[in-house]
């Protein structure tokens, strides 16, 4: 082309004249912050001095700005921050700048030392950072998302703990007097509980642990051992069932500002920015790269799996052009196809529901019946509904990722499209169970229940919804822990031993982060819907995802091979955390539900006194004076209500207006810049142009130019490269044409 | 905080905690690692600044750097003399950089001359060639690779003048979501 030819002027291949521009200049100066680069772009189109009084200029700019910025922010090499921080103490700058700075340092001190403090005090610095360097940060994401799953638990356990369980358990040291909550009386108030056996055997006992039946039932764990109304401290009343109510709401609305602070860096980056397939290649190339990578196997499998994204990439181009060419015949056989799968889908969603349902059922009456069977049975009976669960979730992933590949979607679709259903899946499956225990507990014999649900079969129903939760929790562990032991590492010797061609072909155990995310969210649901009829479950929660960093921190160092599919560390936090909140208003569900519509037991419990167990607030508000009073019910009346969502609305529509606006100027500097770019080709050819017909026919230097601002440009460039006009004297054929 | 270490005066302590994103304490396990790279070069005692720096081939053979695909050219980018000869102050200012709490703007100019082979502050066609070949082991076929470089190109640049100039990456870079933690070394 020869536009190149004009640029390529010297031997070096370097072309003087660009090299003179003050974009060039500056970057090779690299001492100014980014938010200047932009105002100096001005400057030089209003300056026409010579080229040492305008870098003089700019650098009195410069420094302006780089007075106010602590040193450490200042985008320079070291050497010039030294002589940066001895020019700054050397000035003795005016107070109120250096108090500024002095002020700064202090805090800075302080704020490193709470960060060494903080570096202490983190869990498992140290695996975290070996598994780091053996398979960079996709997968470290998922061990990040585990440690603030047991930071979250242990913080709802010790909310719990601090306002339910304490008071409870101090109250037989101190001289307080309690007020037992008691129903009135009636059918409704008589507590079956199993039978209390003489010798209880050793095996019974092993079922009572598992299953949190019999002696296990009347202990901390379950809500039915919560039976103090009012403790009467000297100075002041505790409430302890509102405060047991109060508390289900603050761990709910606790867990909800974590997870949206954490998730908020994520969603502000994805709202922002374009789709991930913008930009794909110069990711891939220029950011693709972790710079943690310690080991040397590790560091080989990073690179085929470079390889391997960059030929999906390459792939996924030519799908979307294959797409694009469809005739309309193929793309009516393509969405036939697509029906008839998602209704087959359908279908196996609605088997496993009803399975559960059945599950559920059948173990619930095996449990009224009490027919002993034998220890197994028992034990089958009584873990059925989560045996069932765990068969439908092993089951479905495998089935929805082999038919999506005959629904021809492109592949990042596919991965997403697979994931949303097994999420769908795994969290409506507790939906079921929860459904077909309340239809269970409502359900009496005849019509009408006049205790609101049915007090023969459940004389305690929250305890029994606590032990189905318990169960689940205690299930999804030994399921984890049998797994690893006897799938994978069998597994493993099998691939490593064994010559047989299906077994290699087969090889190690991949370990899937999307499948392993949903597991832990799983987890994290039930016990959410779970701490409030069973208190002890956050605990338990915690200790379960402790152990279970080790187990998966084995499993994946000695068991697995990491996928050959790769999970960007940014977009895969943000995932879990949005699946994390989906299972968080899931689970919210059954939990205001059952405070708000189903009878407390009056058996049991705190709120025995009570109709429902929301009762309790407004029987206690209704014990506030007046004015709170009123102002409580004003709050919550229609007026307020109405006026608050509007003003919500409008705030909504205003930031999201906002950002549409961001977005449209954005787009448009972007489009400028580019113009500018290419304003400054074009400019540069006419230039060098120019000079050539000047140096053809010679004349005065000033008078030759076109542009008012070539004479800077033309002495200095004359003056500077004099090899370069030697070269503009035997111009190459083809620029004869212009 | 009354550690009684005689490797650094306070004052200069001070100087490096304002001037990079370690702390203390990290400052002196740093210099413990310089140190042992070669013991008989580095003095212990660095009050009087000694004139000390350390070749490419002792630096890039750091656990840290060992298996870094790009490992010269960043021991290089961080070298004044650019044949990758480090002193303390350049070795501090690498990790500085590549920490974790350092802004992306500055990631952004090492990264530039990091990818940037041929030193002519442009990523033209040569330099990506040389990036991705470092990045999978040299097994794209030719095609492939042209085909990678174009696309790459096409996408950042913003003059048209078929390679990167520097405010073209840097724009790159602001839309790259990856970039900040995977441009990264724990030390």
């Amino acid at each position: 082309m020869e536009t190149d030819q004009v640029f390529f002027t010297d031997y070096s291949g370097r072309n003087p004249l660009l090299d003179q521009m003050p974009s060039y200049q500056a970057s090779l100066n690299r001492g100014m912050t980014a938010k200047w680069r932009g105002t100096r772009r001005g400057r030089f189109s209003s300056s026409d001095s010579q080229k040492g009084a305008e870098s003089s200029f700019r650098r009195n700019e410069a420094a302006e700005e780089m007075e106010l910025l602590p040193i450490y922010a200042l985008v320079q090499p070291m050497a010039e921050k030294r002589r940066e921080k001895r020019r700054r103490l050397g000035k003795g700058q005016d107070l109120s700048r250096w108090e500024y700075w002095k002020g700064n340092y202090v805090f800075r001190q302080m704020r490193e030392n709470a960060k060494v403090l903080q570096n202490h005090l983190q869990l498992w610095k140290k695996d975290i950072r070996l598994i780091e360097g053996m398979f960079g940060t996709g997968i470290l994401s998922y061990f990040y998302f585990l440690r603030f799953l047991v930071m979250l638990n242990l913080a709802i356990f010790l909310l719990m703990f601090a306002f339910v369980m304490l008071p409870m358990i101090i109250v037989p040291h101190t001289s307080a007097n309690v007020t037992w909550s008691q129903s009135g009386g009636g059918n409704c108030s008589s507590y079956k509980i199993g039978n209390p056996r003489a010798l209880p055997n050793f095996h019974e006992q092993i079922t009572d642990l598992l299953s949190g039946e019999g002696f296990m039932e009347r202990t901390y764990l379950f809500y039915g051992f919560y039976n103090m109304d009012k403790i009467h401290f000297p100075h002041f009343t505790y409430n302890l069932s509102l405060a047991y109510l109060l508390t289900t709401v603050a761990y709910l609305l606790f867990s909800l500002i974590w997870i949206v602070k954490r998730s908020a860096t994520g969603f502000k980056r994805s709202l922002v920015q374009n789709e991930d397939c913008f930009q794909s290649f110069c990711n891939k190339i220029f950011a693709g790269w972790d710079f943690c990578i310690t080991n040397k196997t590790t560091a080989k499998l990073k690179k085929s799996i470079m390889l391997n994204e960059l030929r999906i990439d390459l792939e996924e181009e030519r799908v979307r052009q294959k797409i694009a060419e469809r005739s309309r015949t193929e793309r009516l056989r393509i969405y036939f196809i697509r029906f008839v799968l998602n209704v087959f889908v359908i279908g196996v969603l609605a088997a496993c529901f009803y399975s559960i349902y059945l599950a559920t059922s059948l173990s619930q009456d095996a449990e009224m019946n009490k027919k002993k069977v034998n220890f197994l049975m028992d034990l089958i009976t009584e873990y059925l509904p989560s045996i069932v669960i765990t068969l439908a979730n092993f089951i479905t992933p495998v089935l929805f990722s082999f038919i999506i590949n005959f629904e021809d979607y492109s592949p990042s679709f596919e991965i997403r499209f697979t994931l949303m259903r097994c999420v769908f899946m795994r969290l409506t499956s507790i939906g079921v169970l929860l459904l077909s225990l309340w239809r269970k507990i409502t359900r009496c014999d005849d019509a009408f229940c006049e205790c609101g649900y049915n007090p023969d079969l459940y004389s305690c129903w929250e305890s029994r919804v606590g032990q189905e939760m318990y169960k689940l929790t205690i299930f999804d562990f030994i399921i984890i822990a049998a797994v690893t032991i006897f799938v994978e590492f069998p597994r493993k010797f099998l691939v490593k031993y064994c010559n047989c061609q299906l077994i290699k072909f087969w090889g190690d155990q991949e370990f899937s982060i999307p499948q392993n995310v949903l597991q832990i969210v799983y987890g994290q649901t039930i016990c959410w819907i779970g701490t409030f009829y069973c208190p002890l479950l956050p605990a338990i929660c915690t200790i379960k995802y402790f152990l279970m960093f080790y187990i998966k921190k084995t499993s994946l160092l000695h068991n697995c091979r990491p996928s050959v599919r790769p999970f960007r560390a940014s977009r895969s936090t943000f995932f879990f955390l949005v699946v994390l909140l989906i299972g968080l208003i899931l689970a919210s569900l059954p939990v205001v539900i059952s405070v708000a519509q189903i009878n407390s037991s009056k058996a049991c419990g705190p709120f025995m006194n009570y109709t429902t167990s929301w009762e309790v607030l407004p029987i206690a508000v209704s014990q506030l004076p007046d004015g709170v009073q009123r102002f409580l019910s004003f709050l919550s009346s229609e007026t307020f209500a109405a006026s608050f969502f509007v003003v919500t609305f409008l705030a909504m529509f205003y930031v999201i207006a906002l950002a549409r606006g961001y977005k449209k100027v954005i787009s448009q500097l972007r489009e400028q810049l580019t113009m500018e770019g290419r304003d400054r080709q074009f400019l540069i050819q006419r230039l060098v142009i120019a000079q050539r017909r000047s140096k053809f026919n010679p004349k005065p230097p000033g008078r030759s130019s076109r542009s008012p601002r070539s004479p800077s440009y033309h002495t200095s460039f004359a003056y500077n490269h004099p090899e370069a006009m030697r070269l503009a004297d035997s111009p190459p054929p083809s620029s004869t044409q212009v | 905080m009354g550690n009684k270490q005689t490797i650094f005066t306070d004052e200069q302590l001070d100087a490096y905690q304002d001037c990079t994103f370690f702390t203390r304490k990290e400052i002196l396990r740093l210099h413990g690692r310089y140190h042992e790279l070669a013991p008989h070069l580095v003095p212990m005692d660095y009050t009087n600044e000694p004139d000390c720096k350390l070749p490419l081939a002792l630096i890039v053979d750091m656990p840290e750097l060992k298996e870094n695909p790009f490992r010269n050219r960043i021991v290089e980018s961080f070298s004044e003399d650019g044949m990758g000869n480090l002193s303390f102050n350049e070795f501090v200012d690498m990790f500085s950089v590549l920490s974790e709490t350092a802004p992306r703007e500055l990631k952004a100019i090492y990264a530039f001359k990091i990818y940037d082979f041929n030193v002519d502050n442009y990523l033209c066609k040569e330099d990506l060639e040389k990036t991705l070949n470092r990045l999978t082991k040299e097994e794209l076929t030719p095609e492939e690779v042209d085909l990678v470089c174009e696309k790459t190109i096409d996408e950042a640049d913003l003059d048209g003048d078929n390679k990167l100039s520097y405010s073209d990456f840097e724009n790159m870079i602001s839309r790259a979501p990856d970039f900040l933690s995977t441009f990264h070394i724990r030390i």
